[in-house]
């Protein structure tokens, strides 16, 4: 049943053995001891297990770990170095469990990718399918709004 | 946030120190039970009741069984081959590892599924088949009082607790616990009033939904057991596991890191009983995670049914008050029946009044278990005692704030138990909920179809008694040093305030300090990270340890005939002659407390109270009944912040989730019981589109001068107000009156409309 895909894994090339109902966030987790996209809802209703996938955040909990053969899997875990928007969030207390974090970084960057400069709205509508409980969401608007100052300034 | 001076101007405490595990946040490699695997590990899958109240007639697990890559099956038959009496709870020991005999919930665990594969468990589970023989069943609080329907044949008191003594052996009873506090004679004082009010409120049964559902691991051998658990009481745990067990506590570990959110429903056991029995059955490592569904089975906040009922003089002086409160705890007590008194006797109000008398009824139902949920039952109480405060104000024609400020408690007088204010900041905190909603200017109420309103709220709430915290200090020979508390990390950030405690204490800088996560073969005891609890009690405990380390490295120095300032790292090189040894220092915190009477007095309720306020505007679209909140104002009496930048963002924290449970959060049940929204695509929490426009944080300037610093708790403070200042505000709004939460577009629209 399963089958060997091979992808790109934060720059690297990998390869897997993955049974066909596997989801992607189950992949990163038992066979590369990945844990920064974690399932939490497990419906694509929350954003926690958001990893990019050839640059477009998915929700890992849906998508099939077979559907990444050949595709450029991006987590948080994948710079070395904090970027403008992890700098943020810590500047901006933009986290109390920090469970929806990395979920909310990688939504973050490719906000800021499409608008370099956000409206307060725009923030809003585009993180709103990230979720967090704790309800950082006053800091973690001016978190992006930091960030956006920052990679503006670099 | 606004902030006037810290009463206490030091170095460390009341310093904006980011969290101590920023960077392992943000890179997503912050430690989680949810990321633990062990080799050779097993994950066990729930089999739940799909009745709500029924005896076990059969459970078919053979196919089950029979299915590749499934290790094993366990019923209730098997976990009473190792625990033959498998209940725990901390007030009643009625919750039974699995369903034994009897289930009383939909949902309620019957069997487990055990293989290397979680999915091939999963699929066993539906290979599962159970028949019931049904019992009738009780749903409500108020009916369960009188209901023919009985949850549980016989009370069984666990024993901690002596106002639950006398429910020992009780039979034929839905109630839990009934609390009772007697001030004066408030029926004599009723009559006596000129006006009287009464009014009826209700509150939802709701669920904490912490992006990290539950989770343990347990490892054994036929000796010892570590449990690896997303746990806010790792103490709890290891005395409750190694009764079950009839084993010494030093031979149960249990390990908690950092919690992906805990918000109350991580305390006591959860499923923590089940993994270590699952382990000690197959001698293998078991963890069971829940799924975002399960949670919604497993632990929910209570919901209620208030009647309160006020005795007025025409001038607006209270004298009279009169409460009863149901609460709905569902199939097992957990933590139900302390709620009930613990919170119940503050349903008066922080409002000064002669003649007080409180009923508060902990009831059994055939719903999930409720427990405590950040504020342990104070956000039910002031909804409806801040609601009915409002409508007497207006009914009265004075205005609300005004109404307030004439029966508000002021310092040093006696509350309902007799206890007298101490370090509460009412009438601060009133004040400033006022000014900041500019409540002496005239307010645009809106024209048309939308229409705008405003209004407030203000609540306390004591802090629980009787209760302990320990904890650890070592100074290493490095002039580094380490924490050790059971305190636990899930959000709020007590790593990081335990960190500037002892810091302060030792005159070194925050980051120079690490905390050693809970292990109870390592970590002193904790009563349980809840209430608010730990910053005043870990924390005092913290301070004193680090003071205890400053005393033994002062008679180092002493002993040495080194000067005072000589710093850590060359005392130990002098004693030792290189890098080597250690300085400990303990600290055993545990605040005065005098227990009741049987009226309910004492002089010492609690060790500190917490005061928090909301200030609320708003839109109501008077076509749908939409409710838009455009400005939320929290005003708290925190005593003197450790951390101002995490204290606020506790305050906006737990007033947007007390959002979700005003506006829209409800758990909807049938008529059989069954959940029919047990996810997050139907149970909607707060998002971003949901914010309100502008939020106000504010803690007045205040020291709690038995707390570590001047600081106490704050993490449920800014929950208690916020309800009832929606709804006060809809009806500054639109004159409709709502009793009964959520506050959704549709309930509003039928009240418009009735
Ligand atoms: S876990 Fe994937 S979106 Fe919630
Ligand atoms: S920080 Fe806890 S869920 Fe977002």
């Amino acid at each position: 049943m399963r089958r060997a895909i091979q992808f790109r894994l934060n720059g690297a090339s990998v390869e897997a053995q993955v049974a066909p109902h596997e989801t992607l966030v189950e992949v990163l987790r038992e066979e590369f001891g990945l844990f920064g996209a974690r399932e939490s809802c497990g419906q694509g209703l929350c954003g926690c297990c958001t990893v990019l996938v050839d640059g477009t955040a998915v929700s890992g909990c849906l998508y099939l770990a077979a559907l990444a053969e050949g595709a450029h899997v991006q987590t948080v875990e994948g710079a070395a170095e904090l970027d403008a928007v992890q700098e943020a969030f810590i500047e901006r207390a933009a986290f109390q469990c920090g469970f929806c974090t990395p979920g909310f970084v990688l939504m973050t960057r490719q906000l800021l990718d499409e608008h370099p400069d956000p409206s307060e709205d725009e923030i809003r509508h585009y993180l709103s399918g990230n979720l967090c409980r704790c309800a950082a969401y006053p800091e973690i608007i001016e978190a992006v709004k930091l960030a956006a100052r920052k990679r503006r300034q670099s | 946030m606004k902030r006037a001076t810290q009463a206490t101007e030091t170095p460390q405490v009341g310093r904006s120190v980011p969290r101590l595990e920023s960077w392992l946040k943000v890179t997503g490699r912050a430690e989680y039970v949810h990321n633990l695997r062990l080799p050779g590990m097993l994950y066990g899958k729930i089999f739940r009741s799909s009745v709500a109240h029924g005896r076990i007639k059969r459970i078919d697990v053979s196919a089950a069984r029979a299915l590749a890559g499934v290790h094993s099956v366990v019923t209730a038959a098997e976990v009473k081959t190792l625990v033959p009496e498998p209940y725990y709870g901390p007030a009643f020991h009625d919750q039974p590892v699995l369903a034994v005999d009897k289930v009383r919930y939909v949902g309620e665990p019957v069997a487990v599924v055990l293989a290397s594969d979680p999915h091939v468990a999963e699929e066993a589970v539906h290979l599962i088949s159970a028949e019931y023989e049904e019992l009738p069943a009780v749903y409500d609080e108020v009916e369960a009082m009188t209901s023919k329907a009985i949850v549980h044949e016989t009370l069984k008191p666990a024993g901690t607790f002596p106002d639950l003594k006398h429910l020992k052996g009780r039979s034929n009873t839905n109630v839990a616990l009934d609390f009772r506090l007697r001030r004066g004679d408030a029926a004599k004082a009723m009559k006596g009033a000129e006006r009287v009010f009464e009014h009826r409120f209700r509150t939802q049964q709701v669920m904490h939904t912490p992006l990290e559902p539950l989770v343990s691991v347990a490892e054994s051998t036929d000796s010892s057991l570590t449990i690896h658990t997303a746990s806010q009481s790792p103490s709890f745990v290891r005395i409750e596991i190694a009764r079950l067990l009839g084993w010494p506590e030093n031979r149960v570990r249990v390990r908690v890191p950092f919690l992906g959110g805990g918000f109350g429903a991580k305390l006591y056991i959860k499923l923590e009983a089940l993994v270590a029995v699952l382990s000690l059955l197959v001698h293998r490592p078991v963890k069971v995670s829940l799924t975002m569904e399960e949670q919604f089975f497993t632990i929910t906040k209570h919901a209620s049914t208030f009647r309160i009922k006020s005795g007025v003089t025409r001038d607006g002086r209270i004298v009279a008050r009169d409460c009863e409160v149901w609460w709905n705890g569902g199939a097992y007590a957990d933590i139900g029946p302390r709620v009930t008194q613990k919170s119940g006797f503050t349903a008066p109000g922080p409002y000064d009044i002669q003649d007080v008398s409180i009923d508060s009824y902990a009831l059994y139902t055939n719903l999930p278990p409720a427990g405590a949920l950040r504020g342990f039952g104070i956000p039910q109480l002031v909804w409806a005692y801040e609601s009915h405060t409002d409508m007497i104000a207006r009914e009265l024609g004075i205005d609300p704030v005004e109404f307030r400020r004439k029966n508000l408690l002021r310092e040093g007088r006696p509350q309902a138990t007799g206890t007298r204010m101490k370090d509460a900041a009412l009438e601060k905190v009133l004040e400033r909920t006022a000014a900041l909603l500019e409540w002496e200017k005239p307010f645009d109420h809106g024209s048309g179809t939308v229409r705008r309103g405003r209004g407030l709220a203000i609540g306390f709430k004591a802090c629980i008694a009787n209760t302990t915290s320990l904890a650890a200090v070592s100074v290493n020979a490095d002039g580094s040093c380490t924490v050790y508390t059971s305190c636990v990390d899930m959000g709020q950030g007590s790593d990081t305030a335990m960190a500037q405690i002892a810091a302060e204490v030792l005159r070194m800088p925050t980051e120079s300090v690490t905390v050693v996560h809970s292990d109870t073969d390592v970590t002193p005891f904790d009563m349980a990270t809840l209430g608010s609890r730990s910053l005043f009690h870990s924390g005092n405990a913290v301070k004193l340890a680090a003071e205890d380390a400053v005393r033994k490295l002062n008679e180092l120095r002493a002993e040495l005939k080194l000067a005072a300032d000589t710093p850590i790292a060359d005392v130990f090189r002098k004693k030792y002659g290189m890098r080597a040894g250690s300085v400990m220092g303990g600290g055993n915190f545990i605040p005065p407390y005098t227990p009741p009477d049987e009226n309910g007095q004492t002089e010492n309720a609690t060790p500190f109270w917490m005061v928090g306020a909301t200030g609320v505007e708003l839109e109501v679209d008077t076509e749908t009944g939409r409710v838009r909140i455009t400005r939320l104002i929290n005003v708290a009496d925190v005593g003197t912040p450790i951390n101002p930048r995490i204290v606020e963002t506790q305050l906006s924290g737990g007033a947007i989730m007390q959002l979700g449970f005003t506006l829209f959060e409800k758990m909807l049940f049938d008529a059989e019981g069954q959940l029919r929204n047990a996810s997050l695509a139907e149970y909607k929490i707060p998002g971003l589109l949901d914010l309100p426009a502008e939020i106000v944080n504010e803690a007045v300037v205040a020291e709690q001068r038995s707390g570590p610093f001047g600081a106490k708790g704050v993490g449920e403070t800014a929950t208690f107000g916020v309800s009832p200042a929606v709804a006060n505000a809809i009806h500054d709004a639109i004159g409709v009156r709502l009793t009964e939460l959520p506050l959704n577009p549709e309930a509003v629209f039928q009240a418009m409309h009735k």
